[in-house]
């Protein structure tokens, strides 16, 4: 019991240290209204944005930056009305809950950030950019449907691994993913190295992370022998306390890594993509088939999959399953990290990012079969395109009921995904 | 320091309104989880459509109360059978994420843009619970020095209250019963039950549905108690905390979701209002801790103690350690 | 156990006399099959895990199927009680076709199996065990559940029934006791006393004597031949030979899938085609298909996993891998 506690503190002190650094200096900047206006990834400038005083006075008025920023200072804590210049977006461009006025309270000593989701012009089938035609469109869809597929499978294949080896459903993995952007944030912003410096060291602590929760809790409690259910609502209750610490120390607001916030696209055929997200797109690649490769040619990989079929045969044929399982948390911690780092450079950082992603990561697991590494693959590019191509029929801000209405017809079609097996009973 | 202040509204939280809904939701899941061993992960959907059904029913189509309710009610059936037909044939983890799934999918479709029309979009509904306070017998607030409940509060807490004794006596009833030692022996091994003649799928659908319905009468309370409705409130981390309430008082206890729903409030009451009073008097640094963080230490306290339950206590505050309810498979 | 001290068992001899006649090959005719199956098959993949042409069991007999490991006796025996879906093929119970009938609907007809891994409902008593097999219970329906007067007369008659067996299985000082917390070989006897509430005309036990102590294993026996003098039919995988030549009638052999021989247990163990499926090609003319118990404990042992007792999770043998003993101190 008393192990159990010291290493939980253990645990959670050095949660409370990583996200330490300097975390009290960078926002308490005094009171003010901010906001990042970005529409599908990409920053929106040159939008007009108007404060005033509860009373009608004007406060301030902006215009957003290149990166999408825009911040107000206002002069005490108190209730200011933030105005959103329509006709200042861009052609094509809408605010996608049609609320340009939002009226908010700012506490003393620290800004409060105001949201205007910006999406393509309301209705089904609205074209993203001016432009374009039809298929430029599809296209288009196709391409961030298998770039958001990549980030789930990168999450994906160690949930899936963890599974297959553990049976745990790990609901906190999702924050194994918060953690790598974070960190990422941390080593870019606070410390000053490059975003890709800082990805790096982001990926190896994710790894570090995932050994280190194997480590000191999750092996522990598989030595207790506690039930795969209890397991898996231990994993709801990390979550939560994972998540809440981020917002302690992160806030509540969506925040950008200091470089590669806006790069204009390159014109590849008939749609634009920026370099940065073709550049993750191929490290993703590399990575997914380096680790594809080692689970069927290594001695190590073969073993992870002795483990996935039967855990009791492997270990009676001399495999360490603990061992394995350690390794699957460490490449899952690593995959996990690397997976936040692009998503926040595609979208940016908030403590709520890896949960967000996590439903999606799910039912990739899910619809490839559960505990097939790559099922797992093939489930996540089918959620990212099911993602992004729903938006040809619905709104944009339903694109996840999409995917996840995807997740549910497939389980009823066939109920061991894709890639799965059926179970023997008796 | 406000002591006294600090004291009363964690006094008052113990019979309030969150520690009603919270205990009909927990009672409700309560049946999936700890008496059919269902993992439903969506149990703030059943709220939510709930909810959502009356509020629709009474504020967009200006239709009378009792339709709503009836409308409520007839949503969470609906409901149960979507997300049961499809996987109450299937292992235990795919109603896990199946029925997070549709709770998003639900949340989202309740705050989209589309259908705002009906729904009020991110802003919810209001001014349904007219006909309920109408029928408000209280003519006079309870005002002690602990504790003080408006007439509407005294309204809410009574009817509350009512249905939560209906909902434990429903329970009590039927797990004394063989529908009860059916639906308990599901939990065990349901292929087992198979062989002995009894139709297992049929079983679970009827357990998700009462479950679901127990549970929906907390998302009328809810509703009715703040006179408005917000998608936002129908989350995952709702569900979160009934499990931690289900867990806390005891899985599979009919009793449980009540004690584990009083104690859950009473504690997360008291630390939400002790810690900002501690920061104003500045026995907290701000440096250390802003009034803002303080919220999210509510909730990180509720993960960790979720975890100590599941880990040294999981068979809940009172249980009996040979009846615990999760060390299966 | 009566049956243990008749040596000559009317029902013993009436079963010999009548199987005395029939061609000793594999799909012979009976002179009164209750179960006759027709081209039964099922396939894993590329694999065909079971392919049997034709087959008839002689009702009031005991029917040994026997094989080594990955003959397919358990998938087939899955596919009789509609645990498993064959690829083609249809069989008959009583006449009736079985094809497509639900796992319950089979058991309700009169034919019940028990399993492999036993499936004892561990946090159930002993008593409500027994109570969950009786068919056409009254109160297991959920509106009529919650008015005891509607069921309490019939809940008193299963219950006297279920203690007259318990009483027969020398079980009834365990009465009250958590299922979870008997022996090995307890939770086999309970197993297949829960079946008999069923009121079966045909018993399948899947290996009933797998992990079960010597001690009991007469006992066990003794059972399985009383099944027959009750007139009921028995159809058994097991691998302990000593077993299969003292109680059964009459065996029916499998190997990779199909069925490959069949006759009285003497005949059988000496037949070369029977020799040759379990020793592999190149055994040295040794008759032993005792053998095959050493493959044999390393099956069952292995996956004992003790609470769950369904392979469960891929790790049920991860996370708990020491077998069934801690449950029954």
């Amino acid at each position: 019991m008393r192990r159990a506690v010291v290493m939980l503190t253990a645990f959670l002190a050095s949660l409370f240290i990583a996200f330490g650094f300097g975390a009290t200096s960078a926002w308490a900047e005094g009171e003010a209204l901010q906001g990042t206006l970005i529409n599908n990834g990409q920053p929106v400038a040159g939008v007009q944005i108007t404060v005033s005083s509860q009373d009608g006075a004007q406060v301030g008025q902006v215009q957003s930056g290149p990166d999408g920023k825009w911040t107000v200072p206002v002069p005490a804590a108190g209730t200011y009305r933030v105005e959103l210049d329509v006709t200042t977006l861009p052609e094509g461009l809408t605010l996608t809950n049609n609320r340009p006025v939002l009226t908010l309270p700012v506490f003393e000593g620290s800004a409060r950030t105001a949201l205007f989701p910006i999406g393509s012009e309301a209705g089904a089938g609205a074209p993203v950019d001016p432009g374009p035609n039809r298929l430029g469109q599809i296209l288009d869809l196709v391409y961030t449907g298998l770039h958001l597929g990549l980030m789930i499978a990168l999450a994906a294949l160690g949930l899936s691994l963890i599974f297959g080896t553990m049976g745990l459903t790990n609901f906190a993995h999702g924050e194994l993913v918060t953690f790598g952007a974070l960190m990422a944030f941390i080593f870019n912003v606070f410390v000053g190295l490059p975003v890709i410096v800082a990805g790096v060291i982001a990926v190896a602590l994710g790894a570090g992370f995932g050994w280190f929760q194997d480590r000191f809790f999750w092996g522990w409690l598989r030595k207790r022998r506690t039930g795969l259910i209890g397991m898996m609502i231990i994993s709801i209750g990390l979550a939560l306390t994972m998540r809440y610490i981020s917002l302690y120390w992160f806030r509540g607001e969506t925040r950008q890594y200091s470089d590669y916030v806006a790069q204009p696209g390159i014109d590849i055929g008939p749609i634009a993509i920026a370099p940065k997200n073709l550049i993750m797109d191929l490290i993703a690649i590399v990575v997914l088939v380096a680790v594809s490769v080692a689970l069927v040619k290594t001695r190590l990989g073969k073993a992870t999959r002795a483990v996935s079929t039967n855990p009791a045969l492997a270990a009676a044929s001399g495999i360490n399953v603990d061992a394995i399982i350690r390794l699957v948390w460490t490449i899952g911690g690593g995959l996990a990290a690397l997976a936040g780092v692009m998503l926040g450079v595609f979208q940016g950082i908030n403590y709520q990012m890896g949960f967000q992603i996590l439903l999606l990561v799910f039912a990739a697991v899910t619809l490839g079969g559960l505990g097939t590494a790559f099922g797992a693959l093939l489930g996540s590019l089918v959620i990212g395109l099911a993602t992004q191509l729903s938006t040809l029929w619905i709104p944009t801000e339903l694109k996840n009921v999409g995917a996840l209405a995807v997740l549910i017809i497939v389980i009823l079609v066939r109920p061991q995904g894709i890639l799965g097996r059926r179970e023997r009973i008796g | 320091m406000n002591w006294d202040v600090i004291f009363s509204v964690s006094l008052e939280s113990l019979i309030g309104l969150s520690t009603i809904v919270y205990a009909l939701a927990a009672i409700g899941l309560n049946v999936h989880f700890g008496y059919t061993g269902l993992l439903n992960f969506g149990q703030s959907a059943f709220l939510g459509v709930a909810a959502y059904g009356m509020a629709i029913t009474v504020t967009t189509f200006g239709q009378p109360f009792w339709l709503g309710i009836l409308v409520g009610l007839g949503g969470v059936v609906v409901l149960a059978l979507l997300l049961g037909i499809p996987t109450l044939r299937l292992r235990a983890d795919y109603l896990a994420i199946v029925t997070i799934a549709a709770a998003e999918i639900v949340r989202l479709l309740f705050r989209s843009v589309t259908l705002s029309e009906w729904t009020g979009g991110s802003d919810g509904l209001q001014q349904f619970s007219q006909s309920f306070y109408d029928m408000n017998p209280y003519s006079s607030p309870i005002e002690t020095t602990l504790i003080s409940f408006s007439t509407r509060e005294l309204w809410v807490l009574t009817v509350g209250w009512v249905l939560v004794a209906i909902a434990l006596l429903i329970v009590w009833l039927l797990m004394r019963s063989p529908w009860g030692r059916v639906i308990k022996a599901i939990r065990e091994d349901e292929d087992a039950v198979r062989s002995l003649g009894k139709n297992v799928f049929s079983y679970k659908i009827q357990a998700l549905i009462l479950g679901g319905v127990l549970g929906s009468l907390g998302g009328f309370v809810f509703a009715l108690g703040l006179a408005a409705i917000q998608p936002d409130t129908y989350g995952t981390e709702f569900t979160f905390y009934m499990y931690t309430i289900v867990i806390l008082g005891g899985a599979a206890r009919v009793f449980g979701p009540v004690v584990g729903s009083m104690i859950f409030w009473f504690l997360l009451t008291f630390i939400n209002a002790l810690l900002p009073s501690l920061i104003s008097v500045g026995a907290i640094p701000s440096s250390i801790m802003t009034t803002n963080q303080a919220g999210a230490v509510g909730y990180i306290l509720v993960g960790i103690g979720l975890m100590l339950l599941l880990i040294f206590r999981p068979q809940g505050i009172f249980g009996d350690k040979k009846e615990v309810m999760l060390d299966a498979r | 156990m009566p049956a243990d001290q008749q040596t000559d068992a009317p029902a013993k001899a009436r079963a010999v006399a009548a199987l005395a006649d029939v061609p000793r090959e594999p799909g012979a005719k009976k002179p009164d099959p209750i179960l006759v199956v027709d081209k039964v098959v099922r396939r894993f993949g590329g694999l065909t895990a079971v392919n049997v042409g034709h087959v008839e069991i002689q009702r009031g007999a005991i029917t040994a199927l026997i094989g080594p490991n990955g003959a397919g006796k358990t998938t087939f025996f899955n596919l009789l009680t509609g645990f498993d879906k064959p690829d083609e093929g249809n069989w008959a119970f009583n006449g009736q076709p079985l094809q497509g009938v639900a796992a319950h609907k089979v058991a309700r007809r009169g034919m019940v199996r028990t399993f492999q891994l036993t499936k004892s409902l561990n946090r159930l008593s002993v008593i409500d065990n027994m109570r969950l097999g009786a068919t056409g219970q009254r109160g297991e329906n959920f509106w009529r559940a919650l008015i005891p007067g509607l069921w309490k007369k019939q809940e008193q008659d299963v219950t006297e029934r279920a203690d007259e067996l318990l009483a027969r299985f020398k079980l009834d000082a365990k009465r009250e006791d958590f299922a979870g917390s008997l022996s090995g070989g307890q939770r086999k006897l309970l197993e297949m006393a829960r079946a008999l509430m069923v009121n079966p005309e045909m018993v399948m036990l899947d290996e009933p004597m797998a992990g079960v102590n010597p001690a009991l294993t007469q006992s066990l026996l003794g059972h399985v031949k009383g099944l027959r003098e009750l007139g009921m039919t028995v159809l058994f995988v097991e691998h302990d030979m000593d077993m299969v030549r003292d109680i059964s009638d009459w065996v029916i052999v499998m190997g990779q899938g199909e069925v490959i021989a069949e006759g009285t247990p003497d005949e059988v163990m000496a037949d070369q085609r029977v020799i040759d499926a379990y020793l592999g090609a190149h055994h040295d003319g040794a008759a032993d298909p005792d053998a095959d118990p050493a493959a044999d404990t390393a099956g069952p042992a292995a996956p004992a996993a003790p609470a769950a007792g369904e392979p469960a999770g891929p790790t049920a043998g991860a996370t708990a891998p020491k077998p069934a003993k801690e449950d029954g101190q």
